[in-house]
């Protein structure tokens, strides 16, 4: 499902909290996937030693990832796997269309592949009257409801139990006004076991890919990328090219901090190591450039390469948990979103670094310690000199930085009156300042500060 | 010592007060204080705002003025960690660098500089501390909720030596208020929405008033406490310090 | 240019300068005194169950009571009893039935509650997914404290396919309710034995 990339995220937002016990309840569930995640973090006394580590290991395998492609691509090969290169979503979608039309495939099962959502994948199948059926539970509601996952991790996260329900009864003919996550995830169960045993083929994200052994990782909580890859006669599994460890026995630190990072769970449920296809098997990688070969040569912004899509940066930040990933109008939200997303297209997203305070937690809680705020500052500045920001904006800054350097004419606009003056962007005490709208304005003291010291300090 | 006072903007203008009590406290605890008469802003609210290039007359104009002095203190955890990062001239690079090697936040000044172990103030209240993201994070004024690393707080060790005060947490130690910077206006729902949340947090705990050490943050929550019409004041941290026995 | 070819050059040319690989201490990694007991308490909070064993005869009580009562099961542990080979030719809708499964497992780690199965354990690699109930037998000399050591111990190249299975099939995408049974077993019971 596509997003709706017209709005910009303040104006997303401000719609998002209009209804506010909705925003709050939104809060406190990210909050508390936040806690869940410290008190697995605090439970491991080496756990900023394996940050360290992780973001090592994917720095290493950045600066060599020429090399680690090609070893990956050899040994696959060699273990009987299929390998396909995508320069770009679009390359990516015609791969797998090419295998589906040479299979003559009509019944697909697809887990949960933020790739595939970054390539617009479902929607272009759909365009050729084919539909892929999201497996993972999340992904298969947001589906049926024509919506965009809100979260990397917890698609679902933006709707409440009623909400499925309703949708479950429309399309799955349960009970109507029966809300129970149990009963309603027991439907899931039994009319998605019917479309894996179905299924023609499987298409699967990759977590990790291992240069050594040629294998990949799918991490689920749910089993659905096995009963899926392990039922239907062609496997696909689509994986940014970014997703490349050096060796197995690196596994160890990832998989330590992504479940850990992501939910507070010790683990996943299902850690696959995918070697080599099963007896009568196809399988397939599709490894994807998209946007990811230019990042790296963004010497700011290339370790932003190094996510394992965990999602800590979303569920931490105060943000994302009061405006709704709907609001980023991408595939990938919250804070690696936005330093993600301005690399792909600039000018769509240029709003993006600015939907954050910078507090700094993103960068706090991620696991393979990307700079998230200090590069959604430097974004700031390129989206700036690159002019994508609006001119009503940069004059005001631009005025507020001539009055800012010159001392005199400071001290001047603060004299012409306190409630007045331009020096400050919320400083108008009007209905039309969005300051004003809902805090109140400082009281404009009799002096200041600098006035008191003449008149008290200075001999 | 020759410590340079560093009077924010916006302290300067809307909150003298709060560069009042600074510059009392260190004068008390011994500084040679002056205060650079020609200072304007740190540039922070261009650079967060994407103009960097903007800022630099506001970085040579902070260089010209606080060049010399042994430490530059400011009450400003969000300006300083600003110079700390981002201070530059071209044509004084040696002075920059030491300006962004002595520039302190307050707290931090008087924590790990002045190594203060008492205070003469009082302040018998209830008080909520508020950490500010720039001061915390930025700062390492206190150890943070999502490291694994032991647990320390430089604002709080200094209102723990204030008679009388009855310091308390909010639930979320260090969430962030929202302000942001131009994020405020910008993105005035959510910048709102979470001042609100910060602001219900400390009213759990019945405080009487809200510290801390940035007082952008402070404005914003006192905007919203104004406007709802609460009795909770929020004063700057420099204030309480500074309160007579 | 082929895709493959442009992908390798621009990365060629954009990479970094190569940095070093860490070195991996496992003297940095933590300790537990009582492993069995640490695995346990891990699998039990992530909704597995664990039994002790001195051997295995009590279990094959429970599979033979099982098999008798007519319930599909699919043995892959010689120890219980006759072991059901050839499940290759089962397609999904035969597995779909089983109620419960017994597999060996090779390595478990108490740090989380996994267990790594090798594609030879299984006889079928859908079999410890699609089967309703799961029953992992394995060796207590074979908990490992973390991560790094079971991949130490492990050639995950070894076969064709291998997982780390940490308690029974879960998902919470419901509002955050834990539901135990998403699409995978809805029940993990791990017998430690020795």
């Amino acid at each position: 499902m596509s997003h709706n990339s017209t709005m910009k995220h303040a104006e997303a937002a401000a719609n998002f909290i209009k209804d506010e016990p909705r925003t709050n309840w939104h809060d406190e569930t990210l909050w508390f996937v936040r806690q869940k995640r410290d008190k697995a973090a605090h439970g491991l006394p080496e756990w900023e030693q394996l940050r360290e580590w992780a973001s090592q290991i994917k720095q290493h395998t950045l600066s060599n990832l020429d090399n680690y492609l090609l070893e990956f691509e050899r040994n696959a090969k060699a273990n009987g796997v299929t390998v396909h290169w995508a320069t770009d979503g679009a390359d990516h979608n015609r791969i797998i269309y090419d295998i589906i039309q040479k299979n003559n495939i009509s019944k697909i099962v697809k887990s949960k592949s933020m790739l595939t959502e970054e390539c617009g994948f479902n929607e272009f199948l759909h365009a050729k009257g084919i539909v892929t059926v999201d497996t993972d539970l999340g992904e298969r509601i947001v589906q049926l409801r024509n919506e965009a996952p809100s979260h990397i991790v917890l698609p679902a996260i933006h709707l409440k139990k009623q909400d499925v329900s309703d949708t479950f009864h429309e399309h799955l003919n349960t009970e109507k006004g029966n809300n129970d996550p149990q009963y309603l995830t027991e439907a899931a169960r039994q009319h998605l076991r019917e479309k894996f045993i179905e299924a023609e083929l499987a298409i699967t994200g990759v977590n990790f890919a291992v240069a050594e052994t040629g294998g990949f990782v799918v991490c689920t909580n749910e089993g659905n990328a096995d009963m899926g890859a392990h039922a239907a006669p062609i496997h696909i599994a689509c994986m940014g090219f970014e997703k490349m460890i050096p060796k197995a026995e690196h596994l160890s630190v990832f998989l330590r901090l992504l479940a850990r990072s992501a939910t507070g769970q010790p683990i996943t449920t299902y850690s696959s190591h995918f070697m080599k296809p099963r007896e009568g098997q196809e399988m397939h990688i599709v490894i994807v450039d998209n946007g990811r070969s230019r990042q790296l040569g963004r010497a700011d912004f290339r370790n932003s390469l190094k996510c394992i899509r965990c999602a800590a940066c979303f569920n931490t930040c105060p943000v994302y948990r009061r405006s709704g990933g709907h609001s980023y109008h991408t595939a990938v939200a919250g804070p690696i979103g936005s330093i993600l997303n301005p690399n792909i297209d600039m000018k769509a997203n240029a709003d993006l670094p600015f939907a954050s305070t910078l507090c700094g937690s993103c960068s706090n809680v991620c696991p393979v310690k990307i700079d998230i705020h200090d590069q959604l500052w430097k974004w700031r500045q390129v989206l700036v000199s690159e002019g994508y920001v609006d001119s009503t904006k940069k004059a005001g800054l631009k005025g507020m930085a001539f009055l800012l350097a010159r001392p005199g004419l400071y001290r001047f606009a603060g004299k012409m009156g306190r409630s007045v003056m331009r020096l400050f962007p919320w400083i108008v005490n009007n209905k039309l300042n969005p300051w004003y709208k809902q805090r109140k304005m400082p009281a404009p003291p009799k002096q200041s500060f600098r006035d008191w010291y003449l008149q008290n300090k200075k001999q | 010592m020759k410590v340079g006072l560093f009077i924010p903007c916006y302290i300067d203008q809307f909150y003298p007060n709060v560069g009042i009590a600074t510059l009392q406290l260190l004068e008390k605890l011994g500084c040679d204080v002056s205060f650079p008469l020609n200072q304007t802003c740190c540039g922070q609210p261009m650079a967060n705002s994407g103009f960097a290039s903007l800022s630099k007359s506001c970085d040579k104009n902070f260089v010209s003025n606080f060049r010399g002095f042994d430490y530059i203190v400011g009450p400003s955890g969000s300006c300083v960690l600003h110079l700390k990062e981002h201070l530059h001239d071209e044509q004084h690079p040696g002075e920059a660098e030491h300006i962004r090697k002595h520039v302190y936040e307050l707290t931090e000044f008087l924590v790990d500089v002045l190594k203060v172990e008492k205070l003469n103030a009082s302040f018998p209240y209830k008080v909520g501390l508020h950490n500010s993201c720039h001061g915390q994070r930025g700062l390492h004024l206190s150890s943070m909720s999502e490291r694994n690393l032991p647990a320390y707080s430089k604002p709080q060790q200094l209102l723990n030596m204030v008679n009388g005060l009855e310091l308390k947490m909010p639930t979320r130690s260090d969430e962030c208020c929202g302000f942001g910077g131009t994020f405020c206006v910008f993105e005035e729902a959510v910048s709102v929405k979470m001042g609100k949340d910060r602001v219900a947090d400390h009213q759990q705990n019945d405080v009487q008033y809200i510290t801390g050490g940035d007082t952008s943050c402070l404005m914003h929550l006192e905007g919203i406490l104004k406007r709802n019409g609460s009795k909770v004041k929020t004063i700057h941290i420099a204030e309480i310090l500074n309160s007579n026995a | 240019m082929s895709a493959r070819e442009s992908i390798l050059k621009n990365i060629t040319a954009n990479k970094p300068q190569l940095v070093e690989l860490p070195a991996i201490d496992l003297n940095d990694v933590i300790q537990y005194n009582d492993l069995v007991q640490q695995y346990k308490t891990v699998l039990q909070s992530i909704g597995g169950g664990t039994v002790e064993l001195q051997e295995l005869s009590s279990l094959q009580e429970e599979f033979a009571t099982k098999k008798a009562n007519g319930d599909f099961v699919v043995n892959r542990i010689e120890a219980l009893g006759e072991v059901s080979d050839s499940l290759n030719t089962l397609t999904a809708t035969d597995l779909a039935a089983v109620d419960t499964a017994y597999i060996n497992g090779n390595i478990a780690v108490a740090e989380n509650g996994a267990i790594w199965l090798y594609e030879s354990n299984m006889g079928n690699r859908l079999l410890p997914f699609i089967c309703q109930h799961l029953v992992i037998v394995i060796e207590k000399k074979n908990i490992v404290p973390t991560m790094h050591h079971a991949y130490n111990q492990l050639e995950t190249a070894k076969e064709g396919f291998g997982v780390f299975l940490a308690g029974p099939s879960k998902t919470a995408d419901i509002e955050q309710s834990l539901v135990i049974g998403a699409h995978g077993a809805r029940s993990l019971i791990v017998h430690i034995v020795g």
